[in-house]
């Protein structure tokens, strides 16, 4: 049943730089952070084409990894020795296995694509340079998040990811809103943070060791106890960086930042990084059937959650936000299961990145034609106007919902798979999302591009320059080419992983290809209702009332009334308290000895009146005193 | 020798200059008042030296005259000044020095 990675060898050949992979793109962002606006012309140029090298040196790395046997291609990487406090030692290093290979060539890659893009999208800003200095920052972190090989290490990348995500959030942070999300994207993370330092604190009381290769062959002999303790606040870190109930509420705000910033955060990096860490944790998770349950049950919620969101909302990049929280569901959910389905959260997580990534980068090119415009009830009939756009677009929406032999009808119908052969709950949680996903991401196509046109009266659309559509084609090829490839080239991404994750079938109750037709009649089922709904009458420029789910949904879910109410509010009245009493008691005794002493010097003051001779009478006064003191003492 | 005289004579002398630099507003008078003082003292200082029969009281008369003209070269010069810039020699006019 263990899983971890067994033949850890050190980096040779070709490996040996793998440190290049996160350097790349870290100097260019300290260039052009320390640069200043004298780069602000070059800083398209350079910010793209540093993570492109770092991407063309990945290819490189992975092409020779998989010229290599299945249990020679993970390697470790020493770098230096940070710190050594008593027994404990950390030193830095990298450690390249199947897992972490995926992650870089999603990351570079896809990263990459988004750079391009930014640079037709971000043309007309007066801060580029401060712009691709946070993306390629935002790079480095992940990158070093998913090649650490200690938790603590890993935990400078999580750390990295965060700020990064803040500044890119409130990228312009002149706009309240935008500085508003930025702020509470941050503090929820916070919240994920503390979990996320407390399980490498546990690790250390309970292993000694922080490192990879020292935690995970240990996990056998913790007790229990431990490890679901582990596991858990893994998981309450894994909440908040992707984005999973109970703390997904900065997800949607979070649209805030420049659309190729959300693209980036939703497909390539970030939300991405707490299903990374749940897999990596592997050896922990099967050892502690609780917090791999507690696993599963966040991820139904989030999916089912993401989805319902995603119905309600009219602005394009908030109802992408929810599938994305939806998606990541489904990861988190596959993660769960145990070596059943580690690969295909995996899976998903790579064509969940093509296609969102698609889609985001559509949304943008939608919003860019239409002065940044965001509310789809302004939208209409765009088919015609922006034809390259409509058809990218259209490759991502049918990989979304999962439509063969689009990319993630295979990933998606794997873990729904993986799901039924667990538990029906787990299953019919997964199916009940998929109908869902269909019918809202048919709901955005048909009030995007179908339907007459509601545009605002200043509005001339037209199609993106090709710097920004040429990503979109690489994308929407890979959300088209994506999931058959990856699942079928060369024995597929499951026999790739097999040697971190593990591999274990589950018998299905019913046969394979019957739930497939099953998942698919439920996937018709959605967009025939989005088509009812939608498509056959003319969608109101206004948005009615709705019923009370949508008017939840419209709200999040209430998700952020919920933390208002048990965290916000009072917090609020605990500080108001606190003040009153430092105010009142703190501020009151040492402004009231200030007071007094300012009073007496008052007093004080006048016996200074700056007549020589009154100062002489005090003088004579103060002598004859002596004298007479001096008398009285000695008389007797 | 009886003291009596000569220490009655240096009270009356230090009384006659502490009155003076208390009452009187002129400068130049209270100066004086103040020399009259330092003399009171040095008729003092070297009765008791006679009264002793050793010469330590001569010696800190002497030093009191050397410090006396020492202090009468800075007064007379600050006096002076003052006269020049405020047309008067009143010590109640100093009072302007303080804030």
């Amino acid at each position: 049943m263990l899983t971890h990675t067994g033949s850890v060898q050190p980096a040779e050949g070709v490996f040996s730089a793998t440190w290049l992979l996160i350097l790349l793109p870290l100097v260019s962002a300290a260039v052009l952070l320390l640069g200043g606006r004298r780069l602000d012309r070059a800083a398209p140029i350079i910010g793209t084409i540093m993570p492109a090298a770092s991407f063309v040196y990945a290819l490189v790395l992975f092409i020779t990894m998989v010229g290599r046997d299945a249990e020679a291609r993970a390697f470790s990487l020493p770098l230096w020795d940070w710190f050594a406090v008593g027994g404990y030692e950390v030193s830095v290093g990298l450690q390249l296995d199947q897992l972490s290979m995926a992650f870089v060539l999603l990351i570079t890659g896809v990263g990459s694509v988004i750079h391009l893009y930014s640079i037709g999208y971000m043309a007309e800003d007066d801060r580029q340079g401060r712009f691709f200095g946070y993306l390629n920052l935002f790079v480095a972190a992940m990158l070093l998040l998913v090649l650490a090989d200690d938790f603590l290490i890993l935990y400078v990348g999580w750390e990295g990811v965060g700020l990064a995500s803040y500044l890119l959030i409130g990228f312009w942070q002149h706009k309240d809103s935008a500085a508003v999300a930025a702020k509470k994207a941050f503090v929820v993370n916070r919240v994920g943070d503390a979990g996320m330092s407390l399980a490498i604190m546990s690790m250390f009381v309970v292993f000694g060791t922080t490192a990879f290769a020292g935690v995970f062959p240990a996990a056998a002999e913790a007790s229990e106890g431990w490890l679901i303790a582990i596991g858990l606040l893994l998981l309450l870190g894994a909440c908040g960086k992707s984005a999973q109930f109970p703390l997904q509420s900065w997800l949607l705000d979070a649209m805030e930042g420049p659309t190729p910033v959300s693209a980036l955060i939703h497909a390539a990096t970030m939300v991405t990084a707490g299903v990374y860490l749940i897999v990596r944790a592997a050896d922990i998770y099967d050892l502690a059937p609780a917090a791999q349950t507690a696993v599963v049950i966040v991820g139904a919620i989030t999916l089912l959650m993401g989805a319902i969101i995603g119905t309600a909302k009219d602005d394009i990049k908030k109802a992408l936000a929810g599938s994305t929280m939806s998606q990541i569901g489904y990861m988190m959910l596959a993660a769960g299961l145990g070596p059943a389905g580690y690969a295909f959260a995996i899976f998903h997580l790579l064509t969940h990145g093509f296609f969102k990534a698609n889609l985001f980068l559509g949304a943008g090119s939608v919003m860019h034609g239409m002065n940044d415009e965001a509310n789809m009830r302004r939208y209409g009939a765009l088919r015609a106007a922006m034809p390259a756009t409509f058809i990218t677009f259209a490759a991502g929406y049918l990989a979304i919902i999962g439509v063969p032999p689009f990319a993630g009808f295979f990933s998606k119908d794997r873990i729904i798979e993986a799901a039924f052969g667990e538990n029906f709950l787990y299953g019919f949680a997964a199916l009940l999302g998929a109908g869902i996903t269909a019918f809202y991401m048919t709901r955005v196509m048909l009030m995007t591009f179908a339907g007459r046109k509601r545009w605002a009266e200043d509005a001339h659309p037209h199609e993106s320059p090709s710097v920004m559509t040429i990503p979109l084609w690489i994308l929407a090829a890979l959300s088209v080419v994506g999931g058959l490839a990856l699942l079928y080239i060369g024995g597929g991404i499951v026999d790739w992983l097999e040697p971190v994750t593990g591999e274990e079938h589950h018998e299905l109750p019913i046969p394979a290809v019957a739930l497939t037709g099953i998942i698919i009649a439920v996937v018709a089922l959605g967009i025939a209702t989005a088509w009812l709904v939608f498509g056959r009458q003319p969608v109101p420029a206004t948005a009615p009332a709705g019923s009370f789910v949508t008017v939840a949904a419209r709200k999040d879910l209430y998700g952020d009334a919920v933390n208002e109410a048990v965290f916000m509010r009072p917090g609020q009245y605990l500080t108001r308290s606190l003040v009153y009493a430092e105010n009142k008691g703190l501020d009151g005794a040492v402004g009231g000895i200030a007071a007094a002493f300012g009073g007496l010097s008052a007093r004080m003051r006048r016996i200074q009146t700056g007549f020589v001779r009154s100062y002489a009478l005090s003088m004579l006064a103060g002598a004859a005193v002596v004298v007479v003191a001096m008398l009285l003492v000695r008389l007797p | 020798m009886s003291p009596t005289a000569y220490l009655v004579l240096a009270s009356l002398l230090f009384t006659i200059g502490g009155v003076g630099v208390l009452v009187r507003r002129n400068a130049l008078i209270a100066f004086m008042s103040v020399e009259l003082m330092l003399n009171a003292c040095n008729l003092a200082f070297v009765t008791f030296a006679r009264m002793h029969g050793n010469i330590d009281g001569q010696i800190i008369a002497f030093f009191v005259m050397v410090i006396a003209a020492a202090e009468v070269v800075v007064g007379l010069a600050i006096i002076v000044t003052i006269f020049r810039t405020r047309r008067s020699a009143s010590v109640d006019d100093e009072s302007l020095l303080k804030l």
